[in-house]
């Protein structure tokens, strides 16, 4: 892991109304420390604010004369207000890549399942391994559908939900997974991001179909590293684990999901 | 580099640089040594040890605030004996000062830990008397001078030729009472200052961003209280004082030595910027050689007050 004071914003588009995807030139961050897809950086987002912001590695490549790496976020608060008003051609201060992912391996099959916010990190996982994935991608409505083509150009089969039904399966994603495990559990595992209840219920599908499920966890941070400690996830045996270092992906079997 | 001598004395113990990291704030360095060479260090404050060990209070334990963070860690730690048994071991490969910080439920075991400690031989001892995060005991002796000085004595008894450093709480009316007690009760140093405590509301929820409601404020916005309190224990009693609240450069750290303070503690600034130690020991060393002075140990006490 390193600090990169002076990252260059190579490219900023928007992906639909409010997601910003941004292209980073990283120096050697990407052959330094990457581990697996699915890591995140921490983000500096101007002088008046303190503390970094997490933002998930949607996909990222080794090249010279620097690492490439790209970041999708929306605007939330301040932080991220700051970096959407960030233009092309400016520089981000950006630590990482930090935490774990996904242990994937090169040969696995896997399930992969985004929501909203979560389905950029997944891009990376669809893009790793030999065997192409399935993906089951919710949003919100038709508005929110963003990285469908990125998505179909790598995997095999890319099922997308909308919560409105105005695009792609009406409802929530754990049903799609429910479909499509009913019809085929030969995954090594389950890739889930999103947001805390709709991971707890693809966990509970994946669980129910004995296919090993891995989540990627959201807390408030402070270092990104593991030294302060305020990143806590409750466990199941009782242990609070630090999203920073120990995740943010973590078996689901071990998260406390009633915490 | 100016050509300035770095080192200093805490309670008889050098420093090669007088930059130590806050407890807390930098675990037990593994991960901060993975972005420079740890013995660039003056000293490291481990984090805070109780006796078990404790999974510290539930998330969310960080808010960000003007300037500044509260947190609610609770003193996740893995204990006393994992420290010594995994983690000094690790410390000890650098050319650094090891000082232990340690809170107690009781007096025993202030005791039983500095034993413990002294054994393994860190090269002192904090004494946390000021967490304001746990509800049993913790706050209590630091707002209370004769509970202070009671576990100060019981610390230096059981932590034979190693040093004992107090930690204050700033949450107090009165800062010099608490560390005149603690002199008395025969501390070697004092370390200040802790969190102060605040609160931050979620005004669309009415929800405090904090699950313990409460927590512990540090970062820059504590600065001036910081360079105030180390100027009035300073004034108040003979002991070394380690100044620590906000310090985020050079002058910053400067500023608490000419308060009083021999050494100073960067924490809260590490989250922005890991290298910060070092940047603050570099402008530290700027500064005193623009004043012409040969040795950054004459900052210490240099505030000439209207
Ligand atoms: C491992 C990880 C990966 C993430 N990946 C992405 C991503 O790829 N795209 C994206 O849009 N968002 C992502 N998030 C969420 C993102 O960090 C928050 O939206 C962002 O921190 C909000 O900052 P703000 O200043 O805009 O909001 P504010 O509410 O003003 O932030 C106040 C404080 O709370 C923290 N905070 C607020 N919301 C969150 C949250 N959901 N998670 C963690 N901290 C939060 C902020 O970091 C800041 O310290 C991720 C979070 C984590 C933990
Ligand atoms: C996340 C965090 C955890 C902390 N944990 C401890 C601790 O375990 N023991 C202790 O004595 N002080 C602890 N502190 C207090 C710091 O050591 C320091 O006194 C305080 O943060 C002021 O310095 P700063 O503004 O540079 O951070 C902690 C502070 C923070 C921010
Ligand atoms: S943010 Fe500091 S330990 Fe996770």
């Amino acid at each position: 892991m390193k600090v990169e004071h002076k990252c260059k914003i190579l490219e900023k588009t928007m992906l639909n109304d409010s997601a910003v995807s941004m292209v980073l030139e990283v120096g050697d961050m990407v052959k330094t420390s990457f581990k697996h897809p699915g890591q995140f950086v921490h983000v500096k987002c101007g002088d008046g604010l303190l503390l970094r912001r997490p933002i998930s590695v949607c996909s990222c490549a080794v090249g010279s004369p620097s690492d490439t790496l790209r970041i999708v976020f929306e605007e939330r608060g301040e932080g991220t207000k700051w970096l959407s008003n960030r233009p092309a051609g400016h520089p981000l201060d950006v630590m990482g890549l930090l935490g774990n992912g996904f242990p994937m391996k090169k040969e696995g099959r896997y399930l992969l399942v985004g929501g909203g916010i979560g389905v950029p990190p997944m891009l990376g996982c669809a893009q790793f391994p030999d065997q192409k994935a399935t993906a089951i991608l919710g949003f919100r409505s038709k508005e929110k559908v963003m990285l469908l083509d990125e998505f179909e150009a790598v995997c095999e089969k890319v099922l997308p939900a909308t919560d409105d039904g105005s695009f792609g399966y009406h409802g929530f994603v754990d049903a799609l997974v429910k479909q499509e495990l009913e019809q085929d559990t030969h995954y090594d595992a389950v890739l889930a991001c999103g947001p805390k209840p709709m991971l707890r219920n693809v966990a509970k599908v994946a669980e129910a179909f004995g296919v090993p499920c891995l989540v990627s966890m959201e807390e408030r941070m402070g270092c990104g590293v593991g030294a302060c400690l305020v990143c806590a996830c409750d466990m199941n045996d009782g242990s609070r684990k630090h999203v920073c270092k120990d995740g943010p992906v973590f078996d689901a079997k071990e998260v406390d999901w009633n915490a | 580099m100016p050509n300035v001598d770095l080192q200093v004395n805490l309670a008889g113990m050098t420093m090669k640089n007088p930059v130590v990291v806050a407890s807390g704030t930098f675990g037990f360095g593994r991960e901060y040594g993975q972005f420079f060479d740890l013995s660039e260090l003056g000293g490291i404050c481990a984090k805070g040890l109780t006796l078990h060990r404790r999974e510290g209070n539930p998330a969310p334990r960080i808010a960000e605030t003007p300037m500044g963070i509260l947190n609610s860690v609770g003193l996740q730690n893995p204990g006393v004996d994992a420290f010594i048994a995994s983690e000094l071991p690790f410390l000890r490969q650098y050319d650094v000062k090891v000082i232990a910080n340690i809170s107690g439920n009781t007096p025993e075991e202030y005791g039983i830990m500095c034993e413990k400690l002294a054994d393994a031989g860190v090269d002192m001892i904090e004494v946390n008397i000021s967490c304001p995060n746990v509800k049993a005991g913790g706050l209590a002796y630091g707002t209370r001078p004769e509970l202070a000085a009671e576990v100060t004595k019981v610390a230096k008894a059981h932590a034979g030729s190693v040093p004992v450093m107090v930690k204050l709480s700033p949450n107090v009316t009165d800062i010099t009472e608490i560390a005149k007690a603690v002199a008395d009760a025969g501390a070697d140093a004092l370390s200040l200052i802790n969190t102060l405590r605040g609160m931050r509301i979620d005004v669309m929820s009415n929800r405090p961003v904090l699950k313990m409601n409460t927590g512990g404020l540090s970062g820059p916005a504590v600065l001036p209280v910081a360079v105030r309190m180390v100027w009035e224990v300073a004034n108040a009693v003979k002991l070394p004082i380690l100044g620590m609240g906000g310090v985020s450069k050079g002058e910053d750290a400067v500023q608490l030595m000419l308060a009083g303070a021999s050494a100073v503690a960067v924490g809260t600034a590490l989250f922005a910027d890991p290298y910060t130690p070092l940047t603050v020991r570099d402008g530290l060393a700027e500064i005193a050689h623009r004043k012409g002075l040969s040795a950054v140990s004459q900052l210490t006490g240099g505030v000439n007050p209207w």
